[in-house]
């Protein structure tokens, strides 16, 4: 960051931290205050007549603040709502100001380009995307963590050969990329060469890095359900595309996990995420549908199951599990009939029970 | 000075709080983590003293403290659970333990127990994500959570 004040004449930095991360905070603030001791950071930096300093700004619980205008309206001490562009923060920014704002790992490249050669940085990646990428691998692998990796490695490398491969042999399903607002990449593309236009054109994107893979055991469906609570949550508000939009997809989710889906659901599904890509003021909103549309794209299959066949295939969705009682299999312990929360169990103990529902 | 229905040593220890900032503004949501460090929560009234004393309008401070999820206006229990809802944690089965701690404790509604010892919640990826499902109490990150777990980490709180 000292470097970027130097290259474009500004003396101070923030640094914008999630309160979730107390643990990266406590460090930074060692970190940073171990730069001052050294005279990298402050006043007259290495005896020249530049100085810079940072401070450190610490969220409250906004996915939004990670857009570049609500980030600097939380800075401000404001609500972490975006703003429209243009103007951009580089003309109009903090405090009213032309602001220079970047990720952490985009300054982390900075160093290492000035000491290697603008030559040796392209020579890594693809035509388009240059360098490395650090993606956070998670989910059912069976090694976690993060992984630096050069672009234009396929998604097959980092999961069986970084990560070991999915947790208990099970058959992997689809990795998501991105975070909340990527998609879901299923097997077949698996050998793709990553950067950023291909993950574009599968439907998703390299957004946080985040990179969680699933397998078998979950169900689609939930999963876009799942990032479709976490964008609600966290839609500030301000343009309707994405307040209700967002909100009338994931009353659709719902119809559907809970068996009373039809036909017409999945084409309106399809539409209102189009519409919501389209017309949202940013970020969170133009890519909110992108869980919903690769899977709906990839795997329809699963759709299709809970809307026509009322089941869940991966059975995930409970309202779509159907129970039934293998008679050469019970023994009478009794053990479901009193877990079940209504009660249509029954029988003696240790004679065969049988699964009656009093509605049908 | 107008009347507050707080806590007046806790307001004064706000106070002196907000007196010490050197720059106000964009102080907001610093004395929000303050003051919800001090009462545990935001009552109305607190945020009406710094409106006041930043001089800014209630609705602001309203606007913000609402807008975070960081921030709460209703009283908390003791201790603090909170349970990450992240995608890390949900696919590994956050969900199954945010109800299982939700059944240990009895809490049908709401997310307080009712001896006011426990507060539950959920966050959204708190950085361990190599560690999900997680669960974090007071600050301290529980990793690799499984069901049978659940009762041992409230037990700690219990005493
Ligand atoms: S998703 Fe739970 S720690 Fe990241």
């Amino acid at each position: 960051m000292a470097i970027a004040g130097y290259a474009i004449g500004a003396q101070f930095g923030y640094i914008y931290v999630r309160a979730e991360y107390p643990l990266a905070i406590h460090r930074l603030r060692i970190a940073i205050n171990q730069a001052r001791d050294l005279g990298l950071l402050g006043k007259n930096i290495l005896g020249t007549n530049f100085s810079f300093d940072v401070e450190i700004k610490i969220g409250a619980g906004a996915f939004i603040c990670g857009e570049e205008t609500a980030l600097i309206n939380s800075i401000e001490g404001g609500r972490g709502e975006p703003t429209v562009k243009p103007p951009y923060p580089a003309q109009v920014g903090l405090w009213k100001k032309p602001t220079n704002i970047n990720n952490v790992e985009t300054f982390a490249n900075v160093p290492p380009i000035i000491l290697n050669g603008a030559d040796w940085f392209s020579s890594i990646g693809t035509e388009k995307s240059k360098g490395t990428k650090v993606f956070a691998l998670a989910g059912k692998v069976n090694n976690v963590g993060l992984v630096e990796v050069p672009m234009g490695i396929t998604l097959r490398e980092i999961i069986y050969d970084l990560g070991g491969g999915i947790k208990g042999d099970k058959k992997f399903k689809a990795v998501q990329t991105g975070g909340p607002s990527g998609g879901c990449i299923p097997a077949d593309h698996l050998d793709t060469p990553i950067d950023y236009d291909t993950l574009n054109a599968l439907g998703s994107m390299m957004g946080s890095g985040g990179m969680i893979v699933m397998d078998e055991d979950d169900c689609m469906v939930n999963i876009a359900k799942f990032y479709l609570e976490f964008s609600c949550d966290e839609s500030c508000g301000r343009c309707t595309a994405c307040r209700v939009g967002n909100k009338r997809m994931l009353e659709i989710l719902n119809k559907i996990t809970e068996g009373k889906g039809e036909m017409e659901d999945l084409e309106m599904l399809k539409e209102l995420a189009e519409t919501i890509k389209d017309s949202s003021l940013c970020g969170l909103g133009q890519t909110s549908p992108n869980p919903v549309l690769s899977t709906m794209k990839f795997f329809y299959d699963e759709y299709l199951a809970h809307v026509k066949d009322k089941s869940c295939p991966a059975g995930v969705c409970t309202e779509l599990l159907k129970y039934y009682i293998i008679p050469e299999k019970c023994v009478g312990c009794t053990a479901c009939a009193k877990v079940c929360p209504v009660n249509v169990i029954h029988g003696e103990p240790r004679k065969v029970h049988v699964y009656k529902r009093q509605d049908v | 000075m107008a009347k507050y229905d707080v806590d007046e040593v806790k307001l004064r220890q706000l106070e002196e709080y907000i007196d010490s900032l050197e720059q106000k503004e964009g102080a907001l949501i610093g004395v929000l983590y303050k003051a919800q460090e001090i009462f545990g929560y935001l009552p109305k009234d607190v945020q009406l003293f710094i409106a006041r004393k930043l001089g800014i309008t209630a609705a602001k401070v309203y606007g913000v403290a609402t807008f975070y999820s960081y921030f709460t206006m209703e009283p908390r229990g003791k201790h603090v659970i909170n349970v990450c809802m992240g995608t890390a944690c949900f696919v590994k089965g956050a969900d199954k333990i945010l109800e299982e701690i939700k059944k240990e404790l009895d809490i049908k509604e709401g997310n307080m127990s009712k001896d006011g010892l426990f507060t539950v919640d959920t966050l959204r990826c708190v950085g361990a994500c190599g560690l999900a499902p997680v669960v974090m109490v007071d600050g301290k990150v529980y990793g690799r959570v499984k069901i049978e777990d659940v009762k041992g980490i409230l037990d700690e709180y219990r005493e």
